[in-house]
């Protein structure tokens, strides 16, 4: 589905594979979003709610591995950005490079290393690894591409990867 | 919540079935949770005039974290996540009653000692499949195995 498109744009061939926008978090791991992200799916998990069980089992509080991604996206707005804030910037950029003005995630691959820490500063770093060539789908005209994003700590210790695929679309008009 | 040891475990285990109605506030809350702030999670007239849905839909790390929950509801705290593959083939929308199912694909012990399971999770509403997951999650070999201590060389995930 994401085969590479062998005429892809010079400059779209020259970001595959490159590291693009590493950004260390706003914020250091703490306990007010993991009790939000544990609400929201009802996790009852003791590791995030019991202070004996997180030491007994790994030696502190840990966050849940599948809320790696938010510790390292940037806040809604901040004093002295413009425009919106956008996590998995290399996304958006196809998006406007190929003037493609929708887009979902199809697939998500995610790989965890060390657990994320209460304190822990979380980097992240994208890299392209494929566009493919226009598809048309149920949705409209567009391509697929697959970013990776690697996560670190403030030890450089790795923390974990996700691998995205996305489908940037434009809708066809109905008749 | 149990505490399963891999030595209870085979090929073709059913895990428990679970089952949530999904809101308007399951997909808000799991959006601003996860710090997904893209319209679509919490803009009903943009997911239907932008994006061509019916409704505002699930995002991905929110996906994520309900398996996520299920897999160590099933396992308990020491029950270790080491990867994740899923595919959405459709979105989950408020007023869907999200079912997620799973099976035992494989049972092993690496080459370090760990004990790893991978399950085959499907999430479905009325039947029909929105996502498909394979999860591979390390378990304790022995009451007193915990795949959490687990560093460096030792931890293949």
């Amino acid at each position: 589905m994401t085969a590479q498109d062998t005429t892809l744009p010079e400059d779209v061939a020259a970001l595959i594979g490159k590291v693009q926008y590493e950004k260390r978090g706003d914020f250091p791991a703490e306990r007010g979003y993991i009790w939000t992200s544990c609400a929201s799916v009802q996790n009852g998990n003791p590791l995030f709610w019991d202070d004996a069980v997180a030491a007994e089992l790994t030696g502190g509080h840990i966050a849940p591995l599948s809320l790696l991604s938010a510790w390292a996206r940037p806040h809604y707005w901040a004093p002295g950005a413009e425009g919106e804030q956008l996590s998995l910037q290399v996304h958006f950029d196809l998006k406007i490079r190929f003037e493609l003005p929708e887009a979902i995630m199809t697939d998500n691959t995610n790989v965890f290393y060390e657990p994320v820490r209460l304190g822990d500063i979380v980097t992240s770093r994208q890299v392209l690894r494929s566009v493919s060539p226009e598809k048309r789908t149920k949705l409209g005209i567009g391509r697929f591409w697959v970013i990776d994003v690697e996560y670190h700590n403030q030890d450089g210790a790795l923390l974990g990867t996700e691998s995205y695929t996305g489908y940037g679309y434009r809708r066809e008009a109905t008749a | 919540m149990s505490d399963l040891t891999l030595d209870r475990l085979a090929k073709g285990d059913a895990l428990p079935t679970f089952g949530v109605d999904v809101t308007a506030t399951t997909v808000i809350l799991g959006a601003l949770a996860s710090r997904d702030w893209r319209p679509m999670h919490h803009d009903y007239k943009f997911a239907v005039e932008r994006q061509g849905v019916q409704d505002i839909f699930l995002n991905t790390p929110n996906q994520a974290a309900w398996f996520e929950r299920y897999l160590n509801d099933w396992t308990g705290p020491k029950g270790r996540i080491g990867r994740m593959v899923f595919r959405m083939t459709k979105p989950v929308f408020p007023g869907d009653h999200m079912l997620l199912t799973g099976t035992v694909d494989d049972v092993s012990v690496d080459e370090t000692g760990c004990g790893w399971i991978r399950a085959e999770i499907s999430l479905t509403v009325d039947g029909a499949v929105r996502t498909t997951a394979t999860a591979r999650i390390a378990l304790p070999t022995t009451p007193d195995d915990n795949p959490w201590d687990r560093r460096g060389e030792r931890w293949k995930p």
